[in-house]
């Protein structure tokens, strides 16, 4: 049986680990190749590398970091951050990345999507969404790092870039990434329900009941966290092993 | 031990060569006929869309070259596919080592089947010392259909095709560059 996927991600900046809380107050966690290679030994079933500064101060992430982690890891791992172009694609998955992560240059210009699942086949193209609950009650997608707001619906984009190519949409909710408190079950569970490909649910998981709903209660494929696996407070075995006593599908 | 990865217009190659590396072999990425032909083992990786990367071996007569090989042969994920006899992808007819088609899967569930499932009904020893139903990474849309080839199960809807052998020819849906520990021990039997 198809499993549900456990996935840390690792925010690089400078080459290092970081994770913000609401996307500021950047605390190091480490060196990405080891963290990554560890979370590989102890179960984890990808690993996300998002090169977090990349696309404010335009740089490119690191290609020779993902060739020390293709080096290294022996589980699939996605890279983002900055990618804009097929070329910049190119680069990333000729040093060894599997998939890659598109976010604001994807939706500053679709057509990239569509690019992409053309050139690289749409199961390395992972659509990255941030997300974030305004007060007329629905979702709107936030670009830049959630600095820049839009007005365009989150679950119309997630069709859209469904239908122009996307093989996975990485969904990041704002109003709950860094607090702890659990997944976004609405918002996932509606895109998991209606999108046929699958949804990374991201932002808020912070116990071992919180991946339990949001794979139960929204469907979820995946859940991605970071400071709580960087931070030894929920270790990969311990929760697998609490997913699977409830019957949800993990790979042991 | 001699291995030559096949060089053609497909994604994973790169991947296969580092997990080589990381259990302690070498190999050569190549699209040299004489240098495939005199490897110990060749490895056909491939991730892509069938009729291309098809079109691309027969352009560069790789198509003749590769069914004709005598050595171990492993095919991973399109690369397995294209060993069968017709894909419906592009609908393309393709190498024919194995005696079956491959299909889009027919189903509700989401597509491509994209993670960890497991292996059954393991056979042969490509599998030695990988215990059945071990988890393996897949990331496919079609999937070769059983038959007398199969030498492992795995059920996404349907049960289909993980992996298949035939005479020197085998071939694997799974990533197994990228399936931890278990990818790792078939790789070790392959080259063993």
């Amino acid at each position: 049986m198809l499993t549900k996927r456990i996935i840390p991600c690792l925010d690089i900046k400078d080459g290092r680990t970081v994770k913000g809380t609401n996307f500021v107050d950047l605390r190091d966690a480490g060196d990405p190749v080891e963290l990554g290679a560890r979370y590989a030994a102890e179960g984890a079933d990808e690993l996300v590398f998002l090169d977090i500064t990349a696309t404010n101060e335009k740089r490119k992430t690191l290609a020779s970091l993902v060739t020390r982690v293709a080096h290294q890891v022996n589980i699939p791992f996605t890279v983002g951050g900055g990618i804009s172009s097929v070329e910049d694609v190119n680069v990333l998955l000729q040093h060894g990345a599997d998939k890659i992560s598109v976010n604001t240059a994807a939706f500053r210009r679709p057509e990239l999507i569509g690019e992409l699942a053309a050139e690289f086949g749409s199961q390395c193209v992972v659509l990255a969404i941030d997300t974030r609950l305004e007060e007329d009650g629905d979702w709107y997608v936030y670009l830049n790092g959630g600095r820049t707001a839009t007005r365009t619906r989150c679950a119309d984009w997630a069709h859209e870039a469904v239908s122009r190519g996307a093989g996975e949409i990485l969904l990041t909710s704002m109003n709950h990434d860094g607090t702890k408190a659990g997944f976004a079950l609405s918002i996932t569970g509606l895109l998991s329900r209606t999108l046929p490909v699958p949804v990374i649910a991201s932002g808020g998981g912070g116990t071992l009941q919180h991946f339990a709903d949001v794979f139960e209660e929204a469907g979820a494929d995946a859940a991605l966290a970071a400071s709580i696996f960087h931070f030894k407070e929920v270790a990969i075995p311990e929760l697998k092993a609490f997913l699977d006593a409830k019957h949800i599908p993990v790979r042991k | 031990m001699d291995i030559a990865i096949i060089k053609y217009n497909a994604g994973n190659i790169q991947s296969v060569l580092y997990a080589l590396e990381r259990i302690g072999a070498t190999a050569q990425v190549t699209d040299d006929a004489e240098l495939i032909r005199s490897a110990d083992r060749v490895i056909f990786p491939g991730v892509g869309e069938a009729a291309s990367a098809m079109q691309y071996l027969k352009e560069r007569k790789l198509d003749l070259l590769i069914r004709e090989l005598k050595q171990p042969v492993l095919g991973i994920c399109l690369g397995m596919q294209l060993l069968c006899r017709h894909s419906e992808e592009g609908d393309t007819a393709c190498l024919g080592v194995f005696d079956t088609t491959v299909k889009r899967f027919n189903t509700t569930l989401k597509v491509p089947q994209i993670g960890w499932n497991n292996v059954e009904a393991l056979r042969g020893p490509l599998f030695e010392g990988v215990a059945e139903n071990s988890y393996f990474y897949f990331v496919h849309s079609y999937y070769a259909a059983l038959c007398a080839d199969t030498i492992a199960e795995t059920t996404y809807d349907i049960r289909f095709s993980s992996a298949l052998s035939h005479g020197n020819f085998s071939g694997v849906q799974f990533h197994a560059e990228k399936s931890a520990a278990a990818g790792e021990q078939l790789l070790k039997n392959f080259i063993r």
